[in-house]
């Protein structure tokens, strides 16, 4: 099976409306071919991205969002995307923040068939309105359930045909999880090997969860 | 000195051989410049790295090694890289010695306020309310005013962050502990007097029998 394909192709698969969970910390990790080719080449609108950050002002999912296209963001510290923090001032439904590890404990959870689960972050605090608390041992937690989307976009540093990912770094943060937790995962490599080339020990993320490998302008 | 670096110093005294810590932006940052001789300890990222090292050299920048600011670092011998569900077990399940933030607001309850100002453009919480709940100690380290204003309260009036996790306060005026009894002035910044402190304080300060001068090195 053939998973090598273009960002063109490979962002057609995002239709309106959907889920797009991206992968990258700030600049690491962030899969801009893939969020470069949907900014140029695709016109899926009403998305819902998931992100920690939602990237730098510098960066394409600022333009992608310069063109009104997403209309929901769910993530952690968006002091990076000055458009991202109008989205919140504008619209406070629009844009819902969780603790970081929250977020990905959500996202870990999407991908591995667990519904939810009961975290101590946020009790006593604003994060805490609308969502069931259970005390247990003595100690209060909330109920936070799991999140996934229809594609998720992530980054690798070399990706071998089959899929297999080495993600180098400090790169892996979300790219790992989300790579999990989607219908349909791109990858974007900057380099691409033969099956075999990449040494089975060192794979972050087995070829299983992805369905299709582009080749980064980032090489 | 300035008041930064005596705050840093101040602060690099409480770290213990061995420890795993997790520093904020900021002034906690340069915490690490003043760790003790003898003294060693593992910086951890959020985003998935334990073990990290000074800022990348010019024209050595690598931007899948980066610091949780964005910027690129290097990591030392032994350091090791990993996902940010792992990142967060390693935060939230308690395997984080000393976490060192800052505050907006703490209260004499341990309560921290130190993402939002109401009515302010939010940044997000970011890693903040998982690394305060899952450190087994939280030290903020922070200016002791802000334009002559206190931050130290009987109970804080912004959003938390966490209920109840302040374990201690170092600020350029002393080094407060917080109790079940309260706030405790455990130590005064030199040419001091309690009366100094408490007029800076918008919390009663609980006056110990030892108190002792911080004794920062030039």
């Amino acid at each position: 099976m053939n998973k090598i394909t273009t960002a063109e192709e490979a962002v057609k698969n995002v239709k309106d409306g959907d889920v797009l969970l991206v992968g990258g910390f700030l600049i690491a990790g962030s899969p801009e071919t893939l969020i470069k080719a949907l900014l140029e080449t695709s016109t899926a609108k009403d998305l819902t991205v998931v992100s920690n950050d939602t990237g730098m002002a510098h960066m394409n999912m600022n333009k992608v969002m310069q063109q009104g296209r997403v209309v929901k963001v769910h993530g952690s510290y968006i002091g990076g995307n000055p458009l991202t923090g109008q989205m919140l001032i504008d619209d406070p439904e629009s844009v819902t923040l969780y603790p970081q590890g929250t977020l990905a404990e959500k996202i870990r959870c999407g991908g591995a068939g667990i519904a939810g689960f009961y975290t101590p972050v946020g009790v006593g605090t604003i994060i805490e309105n609308g969502k069931e608390k259970r005390v247990f041992d003595g100690r209060e937690y909330l109920l936070e359930t799991a999140l996934r989307g229809n594609i998720a976009f992530v980054k690798a540093t070399v990706a071998d045909k089959a899929g297999n990912l080495f993600m180098r770094g400090s790169s892996k943060n979300f790219g790992v999880i989300m790579a999990r937790a989607a219908d349909y995962v791109i990858a974007e490599a900057r380099k691409i090997v033969e099956v075999g080339e990449l040494d089975s020990e060192l794979v972050t993320v087995p070829g299983i969860f992805i369905d299709a490998i582009v080749q980064s302008e980032d090489v | 000195m300035d008041t930064k670096e005596f705050i840093a110093k101040r602060v690099a005294q409480e770290l213990k051989d061995g420890d795993v810590v997790n520093l904020g932006i900021g002034l906690p940052t340069l915490v690490a410049n003043y760790v003790p001789e003898g003294i060693e300890i593992t910086l951890q990222a959020e985003h998935g790295i334990l073990g990290t090292g000074p800022a990348a050299k010019p024209g050595e920048e690598d931007y899948e090694l980066i610091n949780a600011g964005g910027f690129p670092i290097t990591v030392l011998p032994g350091a090791s890289f990993f996902d940010s569900a792992t990142s967060f077990a390693i935060i939230r399940g308690g395997h984080v010695d000393v976490t060192i933030l800052g505050a907006l607001q703490v209260d004499a309850k341990g309560n921290l306020a130190n993402w939002m100002v109401p009515g302010k453009r939010v940044p997000g919480m970011g890693g903040a309310m998982d690394l305060v709940v899952g450190a087994k100690k939280v030290i903020v380290a922070m200016e002791h005013t802000v334009k002559g204003e206190p931050k130290i309260f009987e109970s804080c009036t912004y959003p938390l962050t966490a209920v109840g996790v302040v374990n201690q306060i170092i600020t350029e005026m002393g080094v407060m502990d917080i109790t079940a009894d309260g706030i405790v002035l455990a130590e005064i910044a030199p040419g001091l007097t309690v009366d100094d402190v408490q007029a800076a304080t918008g919390a009663k300060l609980i006056i110990p029998d030892d108190m002792k001068v911080m004794n920062i090195q030039e």
